[in-house]
């Protein structure tokens, strides 16, 4: 029993290390990159665009239901003017960033963990280690830094279409007053609340992305599978490791900030 | 300092590699002269692709030491290792091609990654070796547009756009039918004189080899058990040899017995 919390504890410091230590090389090796905007514009289009749907949709139906709940708990107590300070600030500093990080992790974070899987298995990763290309700058820099642009931008989006929904439910079905609505968002949401969003969405896309890039990019170390089904662990792991991180680095960053 | 031209371009020494308990490579000795084509022969499992790894410097032996061009090979230090992979290419069993590029980018890629070129420099030159192993009308293709034997060009093609001093060949016939295997074999020969560069090839495939090849080296449980020219190779009476070069016909035998009816008695 000891001993077996032990080796999960050294392998999980080990983990913790060894992913700290791919994270830090893989920004050193912005300096030796060449056409590294390229590419960072090439992993911004696969983050951004192709992401952008399911941050609208989300987005939209989350500030539906947070005006439809929101209405009926606060015209308990007489407040449904609140309703447009309730919707910003449950946006603006938890939902949004959360929802936008889970969202992404889901669509590009596993995409990236199956992709660089395969590279991995199909030796294209050996390949640039062959040709005398730093595969981390290759492969994964662009990434981290298309991500530390793209996930400020969604969350940012997100928040937008997710104010919509709060004012469509609240004004246009529920009959509140859109002055009303866009005045309590005003109102409510100050230039601290904006900074924190963005720096947990920030957060999120470094944290979130360089976890994916970490286990798609070692899925050949994978000693209970191998080959498609080593992929398919390495890419699960990616994704709900990265949500229980989002989740776990939200409260942290909330308990310093707030 | 370049070194001695009469010095071999690749110098091995008592290589050592372990993964676990498992020890592949034994204390494995080879000499590859400059401008030659030295075959590495062997079973499947007799740790062939394990040693070029270590000839190419993705995978570090425990022990023993590689030289190339006189200087012993260090792939830990930075310089030493971009220096090395400049002046070596290598050709992947699976061609390792870039399936999210086309053919042209594919190229493209070594030259854009470790040289300063310019933007149409670097065009011209990629053009320039897709034209010479006849894939140019395939620029704008992806690699999964491509027949297996055009992949297998073009894996050569951006092996060799740096013009590297050495090019070493992992399996390149493998799964091949014995027409393609020749094509293979002909293409390396082809364009081995064209460029000049001196080529390592693992394989198992006895009779290509030795056509194509100045030099034969025969890897059996990681230790190099023969090394010579393939005339060598042929009138040798080295038993593990005799096994390893009569396998195609004792194959035959085989067969022609599993026709008769007669028990197949297996060698283990």
């Amino acid at each position: 029993m000891v001993s077996s919390i032990g080796r999960h504890t050294l392998a999980l410091v080990h983990g913790l290390g060894d992913f700290a230590v791919f994270t830090a090389r893989s920004f050193q090796a912005v300096l030796g990159s060449r056409r590294l905007l390229r590419r960072v514009v090439r992993a911004a289009f696969e983050q951004g665009v192709r992401c952008l749907p399911v941050i609208l949709i989300v987005g939209m139906f989350t500030g539906l239901v947070l005006g439809l709940q929101g209405y009926y708990v606060l015209s308990r107590f007489g407040s449904e003017s609140l309703l447009g300070a309730l919707v910003s600030l449950s946006l603006v500093r938890e939902l949004g960033p959360v929802l936008a990080a889970l969202m992404l992790v889901g669509q590009a974070g596993s995409a990236l963990a199956a992709e660089l899987g395969i590279q991995r298995n199909s030796e294209q990763i050996a390949a640039l280690d062959t040709m005398g290309v730093n595969s981390l700058g290759y492969l994964v820099t662009p990434r981290l830094l298309a991500a530390l642009m793209i996930y400020p931008m969604q969350t940012a989006l997100f928040v937008t279409i997710g104010l919509w929904g709060g004012s469509l439910s609240g004004s246009l079905l529920l009959g509140l007053q859109p002055g009303v609505y866009w005045s309590a968002v005003e109102r409510a949401v100050g230039s601290e609340d904006v900074r924190e969003c963005f720096i947990k969405a920030a957060t999120f896309g470094l944290l979130t992305i360089a976890l994916c890039c970490y286990h798609g990019f070692n899925s050949h170390r994978n000693r209970s599978a191998s080959g498609a089904r080593g992929v398919s662990a390495s890419t699960t792991r990616a994704v709900v490791q990265s949500s229980i991180l989002v989740l776990t680095a939200d409260y942290v960053i909330t308990s310093f900030l707030v | 300092m370049p070194a001695d031209p009469q010095t071999p371009l690749l110098q091995v020494q008592g290589v050592y590699k372990r993964f676990g308990d498992n020890v592949v490579l034994s204390g494995v000795d080879l000499e590859v002269p400059r401008g030659s084509v030295v075959t590495v022969l062997g079973r499947s499992g007799t740790g062939k692709s394990v040693f070029l790894k270590c000839l190419a410097g993705i995978v570090h032996p425990d022990q023993g030491t590689i030289r190339f061009d006189g200087r012993a090979l260090d792939v830990d230090e930075p310089r030493a290792r971009a220096e090395f992979h400049r002046r070596c290419g290598f050709l992947f069993q699976s061609n390792a091609l870039f399936d999210s590029l086309t053919a042209l980018e594919n190229v493209a890629l070594p030259l854009e990654q470790t040289t300063d070129l310019s933007e149409s420099d670097i065009r011209k030159r990629s053009l320039e070796a897709l034209r010479q192993i006849e894939l140019e009308q395939h620029a704008d293709q992806y690699p999964g547009q491509l027949s297996g034997g055009m992949q297998k060009r073009l894996a050569l093609a951006r092996a060799i756009v740096t013009q590297p001093e050495l090019v070493l060949f992992d399996e390149p016939t493998a799964g091949l039918d014995p027409l393609r295997r020749n094509a293979v074999f002909t293409m390396i020969a082809k364009y081995q004189r064209q460029f000049g560069f001196t080529a390592v090839i693992v394989t198992h495939d006895v009779t290509e080899a030795l056509v194509a090849s100045d030099r034969v080296a025969l890897l059996d449980k990681g230790v190099m058990h023969f090394q010579g020219t393939p005339a060598e190779f042929t009138s040798s009476t080295d038993p593990v040899v005799t096994s390893f070069r009569d396998s195609a016909a004792a194959l035959g035998a085989t067969l022609a017995s599993l026709r008769s009816g007669a028990d197949i008695q297996s060698e283990d």
